[in-house]
């Protein structure tokens, strides 16, 4: 490789643009978070989206290298930094996905934010960039102490996203998200240290290579579990979700969900899975007991909600149920399918969220009650949020069956018991899901309110048809995707077997 | 016949510190009022002059028959406890000029601290210890009185002196019975002395009075107090340059005088770490005034370094510098930021004031949430680092329980300093402050640029320079 750090490149990129737009600000207006006239949020909503869509274009090209049948880790950096604690970032086929997804779904938060956050734009187009860099470093990064870093350092851009431009118990929700998933990370990051002095090394390849005794193992697996479970999040330990997503501004719930989700799958296939192999065997039942319980439980809550964006966070709860069976099923078709899973969920639950942000932007309010017989009004809102619909209950043709079908396939050869726990889950899915459309899209219009209800606009197409489409297309040719996470897959099984 | 070569070499920057206080005295006698404004500008020569001469005189040496033995242990805090003092003193300036009270006996004390400061690090003797002690809490009890006229700041100067004294008579009581019981007074004498009940009995009762110097629980009760009722320059100075050189203090006399019975100490210790770890932060809840909340997090902090003294010296004194460095430098910028809170000519100190500060003095307001988000050992600041040595260092000793009391102090601290950010960012914007004092603002942003982002990428420098610092401790 060596040359161009395009790696970094891609991580740092909005950090870059981030304190640029913050320096701009300073020099023209003297301060950048007095509330000008809409032309300079725009401009800073403008300059946002350019810097993102530029990462996107950088982590395209980052993927381009990138061989998709190698299976070790590639685009490695390697910088010293302190002591034994080492820069080093690369991306493997569980990473390589999941950066494109973290940057495709950028650039479009930020258009979707274009009409529906109007005060201290800056401040909010500023954090997005800084949460990006953030996230990227996450998945990036193979050096468990520069990993942590980035893990926990996400929590601070992500509270004031909430906290500030979030609805009306805003400040609850953000130190609900903020505490609750500290408490987590401070869990690992004592096993951090541990391993980091017992393994001489932060290095992650080094760490899956070392062999830790099975009674530690079981200590340190909890310790990430802890952490990984919150941010997952696995049932008993998802309350912090509904509130973080309901009190979220619209971009904020789809990066959440799209995104800062998947940082617990990953964990679990990156650290739990290669390094701590024993206790992840030991562990397994409970995860497949949570994992059900998770599906089941949570998308009974999910049918009783009054509130859209309440009903599909706990639905996120559900379909994050399917990603931990598939992981700790252990088996190529499981693990393939968590994976596979994460990145459609990040699609298909980015997608409804915006959809939900689409009528909230009009009528201000997330009851279903409110809404019913949009068809009428909404044509092409009806016509993908139907789309959308049918990809979360996961529907052949779309992704979500894809990841549904895998996970349990993985589940079955695991445990029976597990896979037709998950099964129950898809039929409830159907039926909130199509409760949900039922009740807002059919029917006649009972709310004068919504008679001179708008269709979508085109900055709402641009920001929702891609989702479309591409939840189509990995619907059709999930390939695509297999392809590229096959070999870190088989990596990790082979480490679990050998380590 | 003294050699006063080595005396250089070995106490150089308070030899320096002593003739700039005399002069000093000399020159408010001749000059009066007229030295009042310029003694600002001699007492921050005085003090980054010290810190220079600590660095040309880095390795150290050894004077006065074996009175003073300084090493580059010690020199980095000397360093440290200068430099920050300092900038302490800078940025008094403008607070004591709109309060009425410039007069050049603050630059003189903060001198004399000073002093005090470097005379403690550079005590090798209980003697020289004992005397170094008193020339800095003296001077620190009439600092806190400065405001003479105001009831508060005359309590906390009261308070603190008599809790002082006390704990001023708890460590000379240990020494006595130190020296009783080993027959010396030097620590390397001290060092290897046979065990006995007395000896303990007087090394326990002088971590009772380091421990009060350093503010950790439960000799922690003026520290509140104090940071409130005090001047806010003042408890700016007492939050960093003292507590640097007198954390480093505690830590030198367990290495070097106790250094060969740490299983005795160990446990008690972590003790008080712990206890200050919990106290300090679950303290610092229910806090609506600012200086206060910064008390209680400093005895939090405290017991964090605490728990690199408990590790002992080979994994714990690196990690002490490092994260005593950063505390400092944090500590010192959140003052800075008090000192900002000025409204309708007056100060203002309760929390709240911070209000919508984000959309009123934004920079300001970045800064301090970065200082925040570093002191409470956050990533991606450099704080996180400082939390990670001392975290590192203690289970390196096997030190689990207090570990995990870290972990869960650091949970517990989150609650009030994200309270903190929650008002700066979150709430209803409030009445601007008042402009800030250029060396005031330069003090926020500076300290927030070096603790929060320098020391995230260049940790390694400071890590190794603390490192190696710490090697030159006597084994």
């Amino acid at each position: 490789m060596g040359g161009f750090p395009i790696l970094s490149a891609v991580v740092f990129l909005p950090l870059i643009g981030a304190l640029i737009i913050m320096g701009v600000r300073t020099a023209t207006a003297g301060s950048f978070s007095k509330e000008e006239a809409g032309k300079d949020n725009r401009a800073a909503l403008l300059a946002g989206m350019i810097i993102s869509g530029a990462t996107f274009i950088a982590s395209v090209a980052a993927f381009l290298t990138f061989d998709s049948n190698a299976s070790g880790y590639q685009l490695v950096e390697h910088y010293a930094w302190y002591g034994a604690v080492t820069y080093k970032v690369g991306v493997d086929g569980l990473s390589m996905p999941l950066i494109l997804l973290t940057t495709f779904l950028t650039p479009i938060c930020l258009l979707a934010s274009w009409n529906s956050i109007h005060t201290r734009v800056t401040e909010y187009v500023v954090a997005f960039l800084i949460l990006e860099t953030f996230m990227l470093g996450v998945f990036a990064a193979l050096d468990i102490v520069l990993f942590y870093i980035f893990f926990e350092a996400g929590l601070i851009p992500m509270f004031l996203i909430i906290g500030i431009w979030g609805g009306k118990e805003k400040i609850y929700a953000a130190f609900k998200f903020f505490l609750y998933t500290l408490l987590g990370s401070l869990l690992m990051l004592v096993a951090v240290v541990y391993m980091f002095q017992a393994a001489g090394s932060s290095d992650i390849e080094v760490l899956e290579k070392f062999a830790f005794a099975p009674e530690v193992q079981t200590w340190l697996w909890l310790a990430f579990a802890a952490s990984f479970a919150v941010k997952l999040p696995m049932w008993p330990v998802h309350t912090w979700l509904p509130d973080a997503h309901v009190q979220a501004p619209t971009a904020g719930s789809v990066i959440l969900a799209g995104v800062l989700l998947k940082m617990g799958g990953y964990g679990f296939l990156r650290f739990s899975l290669p390094m701590f192999p024993d206790a992840s065997h030991l562990f397994q039942p409970a995860m497949f007991a949570l994992a059900v319980i998770a599906i089941v439980y949570t998308s009974l809550v999910a049918w009783r909600q009054t509130d859209m964006k309440k009903l599909i966070a706990y639905s996120s709860v559900a379909h994050m149920g399917f990603v931990t069976l598939g992981i700790f099923s252990f088996n190529e078709v499981g693990v393939q399918g968590a994976i596979f899973q994460m990145l459609s969920h990040g699609l298909i639950s980015g997608a409804l969220f915006l959809i939900v942000g689409v009528v909230y932007d009009r009528m201000h309010t997330r009851e279903i009650a409110a809404y019913g017989g949009l068809v009428n009004r909404m044509p092409v809102y009806a016509t993908l949020f139907m789309l959308f619909t049918m990809a979360n209950v996961g529907l052949p043709g779309t992704s979500g069956f894809i990841g549904e079908i895998l996970t349990m396939v993985g589940g079955f050869q695991a445990s029976t018991w597990a896979a037709a726990g998950a099964a129950l889950g898809v039929i409830f899915s159907a039926v909130y899901m199509l409760t949900l459309y039922r009740r807002t899209v059919f029917g006649e219009i009972t709310n004068p309110k919504l008679e001179g209800i708008r269709d979508m606009s085109m900055i709402e197409l641009v920001c929702i048809v891609p989702l479309a489409l591409l939840t189509l297309l990995f619907g059709v040719a999930p390939n695509l995707i297999f392809h590229i996470t096959e070999g870190a897959t088989n990596r990790i099984l082979s480490l679990m077997v050998g380590g | 016949m003294l050699d006063y070569t080595a005396m250089i070499l070995a106490i150089g920057p308070e030899l320096w510190l002593a003739a700039a206080g005399l002069v000093g005295v000399l020159l408010g006698a001749l000059l009066k009022d007229r030295f009042n404004s310029l003694s600002f500008k001699y007492g921050a020569l005085a003090l980054f002059g010290a810190a220079a001469l600590t660095l040309v005189f880095y390795q150290g040496g050894e004077a006065f028959g074996g009175l003073v033995r300084t090493n580059t242990f010690v020199n980095f805090a000397k360093f440290v406890s200068f430099s920050v003092g300092g900038f302490a003193l800078i940025m008094s300036e403008g607070f004591l000029k709109r309060h009425d009270t410039i007069r050049y006996e603050y630059v003189l004390l903060t001198i004399f601290a000073s002093l005090g400061m470097g005379i403690i690090l550079s005590a090798s003797d209980l003697m020289t210890l004992y005397m170094g002690i008193e020339t800095l809490s003296l001077s620190s009890y009439v600092l806190a009185a400065f405001h003479r006229d105001s009831a508060r700041s005359s309590e906390a100067g009261l308070k603190y002196f008599v809790l002082g004294a006390l704990a001023s008579g708890m460590l000379l009581y240990g020494a006595s019975l130190v020296y009783g019981f080993s027959g010396t007074t030097s620590y390397a004498g001290i060092f290897t002395a046979d065990t006995s009940i007395g000896l303990l009995f007087g090394m326990v009762m002088m971590i009772v009075g380091l421990a009060f110097k350093v503010s950790a629980a439960p000799m922690h009760v003026w520290t509140p107090d104090v940071y409130e009722g005090a001047p806010t320059p003042v408890g700016a100075f007492f939050a960093t340059a003292p507590k640097m050189a007198s954390m480093v203090v505690f830590a030198n006399v367990m290495f070097t005088a106790f250094g060969n019975i740490l299983d005795q100490w160990q446990m008690v210790i972590s003790i008080i770490a712990g206890m200050s770890m919990l106290i300090g932060s679950f303290g610092a809840l229910t806090q609506t005034n600012i200086k206060r909340l910064l008390g209680y997090s400093s005895i939090a902090n405290m017991g964090y370094a605490l728990v690199a003294v408990a590790a002992g010296r080979e994994t714990g004194a690196g990690a002490l510098l490092v994260f005593m460095t950063l505390y400092v430098i944090s500590s010192l910028g959140l003052f800075a930021g008090v000192l900002a809170m000025r409204r309708r000519g007056g100060m203002v100190e309760s929390i709240d004031e911070l209000g919508g500060l984000m959309s009123t003095r934004p920079w300001l307001a970045i800064a301090l949430s970065i200082l925040i988000f570093s002191i409470a050992g956050l990533p991606p600041f450099g704080g996180f680092f400082g939390k990670w040595e001392v975290f590192n260092a203690g289970i390196q000793a096997g030190l689990m329980p207090l570990a995990i009391i870290l972990v869960v102090a650091s949970v517990v601290s989150l609650g009030y300093y994200l309270r903190v950010v929650k008002i700066m960012w979150f709430d209803e914007p409030k009445e601007r402050f008042e402009p800030i004092d250029g060396s005031v603002t330069l003090t926020v942003l500076a300290s927030a640029f070096v603790a929060g982002i320098v020391f995230l990428i260049f940790i390694n420098a400071l890590a190794d320079w603390a490192n190696t610092a710490a090697l030159g401790l006597p084994s």
